[in-house]
């Protein structure tokens, strides 16, 4: 992965071994929140300081994406060669739920509570041909 | 001074190739203008609204130059309900006798297509796939269905009702009734929603006359009150659309503080209301929108849809014209065709899709992103 980079800077620990979710953690109330936020949305306070939301949780909820979405989506997709995937939160350590991709894209593949692991996935490549990055969720443990 | 509506009038919902969404707010407006027996020059104020088709004080172009307090408002798919909200206090304060509240729509086919910076987000949110409304939705059912023990039946239930409420009435979009079958078998749009259990963008238009309650007669025999006009915003922790994150604990969305409030300050409870609309974006939105307004608990919408209470001769007749799926949803006026249709049902012109036994007190809930809640309740 040496030429690749993530598409938005600062939603994940990159490069890592195990990459990360970044977020912010306020300092008044002890809420947190992702993507960084300036300001604390539950208490207005403007304490905040960075946190390391983990790579690991459980589905909180579901859905999938059956066809391929107009702008702003971008990717190097046609809508011949799209492939459906998830979309769900991710309840964290936490008690953060993030939403994200997933790679499981049938209903037999998902149940609320199971367990779920990040992973890096290329949205598209750049004009210089480096992978642009972002994170999704899988499940944690291999299905059968 | 209590508020009266006295004329309604609507540019049926659906498509209007020779029309603008401006001319149709335009005949919307001379629609209820006529139903109330006056004119334009009389209006002393306006509040209008819509989305995608222009700025609404542009109507003083089509409907005369009078010199009348225009306001615009945006308030997404809840401006119909921001408008009316906005007149009610009007003429609450004494400020002015009779107004028109008026919104309009013309969208593109298919989905709306938000941009992220509009809400506040990066392009990485849009870019990788995960700025569609209609993924929420299904997200938020999917959870409700888990928690609650909604069953996928329900849901259907939802559909076949619209749909049947719909061919009823002559200014819907979508007349025709569907099977289960039909309903059953549409392409699937995102777990465990599909095709037939979303509402479509469409172009419309809708107009209310409002007025002093003490000279309400002056221009309609039948007028009917509104007792209050509520709108309330989310809540740190209200799960809404567009939301990267979370928070752990889930909060009372705006519809259940805006019907708390309404309900309180017009002085009814849930078992008095007759006749509702409520938003139904959805099918799980008025699955969900039963309970966040009070008239059940969580879960017992699966006993009510399964017992026919929510059809048009139940306990609680829900979206009696079909609501916004068999209507579709032209946002500025979509807010304000469900006070038309509560309006029409108390007034006894509901024809074939009448309410029986002449409802009284009838309310309306509307919902819209990035969460925003108005409850209207009515009585005659
Ligand atoms: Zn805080």
């Amino acid at each position: 992965m040496s030429n690749a980079k993530p598409l938005h800077e600062g939603l994940f620990s990159w490069p890592a071994d195990t990459p990360s979710l970044i977020g912010t953690r306020c300092l008044d109330c002890g809420e947190h929140a992702f993507p960084s936020q300036s300001a604390c949305r539950a208490c207005s306070g403007q304490n905040m300081a960075p946190a390391d939301l983990g790579s690991e949780g459980t589905l909180w909820t579901w859905t999938i994406q059956s066809f391929m979405p107009k702008t702003p989506y971008r990717t190097d997709e046609t809508p011949e060669t799209f492939t459906p995937y998830g979309v769900g939160y991710i309840e964290l350590a936490c008690g953060l739920k993030v939403e994200s991709r997933l790679r499981e894209n049938t209903p037999e593949q998902l149940t609320i509570g199971m367990p779920m692991k990040m992973e890096m996935i290329t949205v598209r490549k750049d004009e210089e041909g480096t992978d642009l990055l972002t994170f999704q969720f899988c499940a944690a443990e291999e299905q059968h | 001074m209590d508020v009266a509506i006295v004329g309604l009038g609507m540019h049926p919902f659906g498509r209007t190739p020779t029309m603008s969404g401006l001319e149709q707010g335009a005949a919307a407006a001379r629609a209820a203008l006529a139903d109330a027996g006056t004119d334009f020059k009389r209006m002393e104020f306006a509040f209008g609204g819509s989305q995608d088709s222009g700025n609404a004080d542009s109507l003083v172009n089509l409907l005369g130059l009078t010199g009348l307090q225009f306001t615009n408002v945006a308030n997404g798919c809840a401006t119909g309900g921001s408008s009316l909200n906005a007149a009610y206090s009007a003429i609450k304060s004494g400020q002015y006798d009779v107004g028109l509240v008026v919104g309009f729509d013309k969208h593109d086919r298919g989905a709306f297509n938000p941009q992220p910076a509009d809400w506040g987000l990066d392009d990485w949110y849009g870019e990788t796939g995960l700025m569609l409304t209609t993924q929420y939705f299904g997200m938020k059912i999917q959870r409700y269905m888990h928690d609650h023990g909604i069953s996928r039946e329900t849901l259907l239930r939802v559909a076949e009702k619209a749909f049947r409420n719909g061919s009823l009435t002559p200014t819907a979009w979508r007349q025709t009734a569907l099977s289960w079958e039909e309903i059953d078998n549409a392409p699937m749009v995102s777990e465990p929603l599909n095709k037939y259990m979303f509402c479509s963008p469409a172009e419309g238009g809708c107009a209310l006359i409002v007025c002093r309650a003490d000279i309400a007669h002056e221009f309609h025999p039948r007028p009917v009150y509104l007792k209050t006009a509520v709108v309330r915003s989310r809540n740190y922790g209200s799960f809404e659309v567009f939301s990267p994150a979370q928070p752990p604990e889930v909060a009372d969305s705006p519809t259940v503080t805006a019907s708390q409030a309404a309900f309180e300050l017009a002085g009814v409870g849930p078992e008095d209301i007759d006749v509702a609309q409520l938003q139904d974006t959805e099918v799980g939105a008025e699955i969900m929108h039963m309970a966040e307004n009070g008239f059940c608990d969580h879960g017992d919408q699966e006993q009510w849809l399964a017992d026919g209470m929510t059809e048009i001769g139940g306990r609680l007749p829900v979206n009696t014209d079909g609501g916004c799926l068999a209507n579709g949803e032209p946002v500025g006026a979509s807010g304000l065709r469900q006070v038309q249709e509560i309006c029409v049902q108390l007034r006894g012109d509901g024809g074939a899709r009448q309410v029986p036994n002449e409802p009284k007190v009838g309310y309306t809930h509307v919902y819209g992103a990035p969460g925003i809640s108005g409850v209207n309740i009515l009585a005659r």
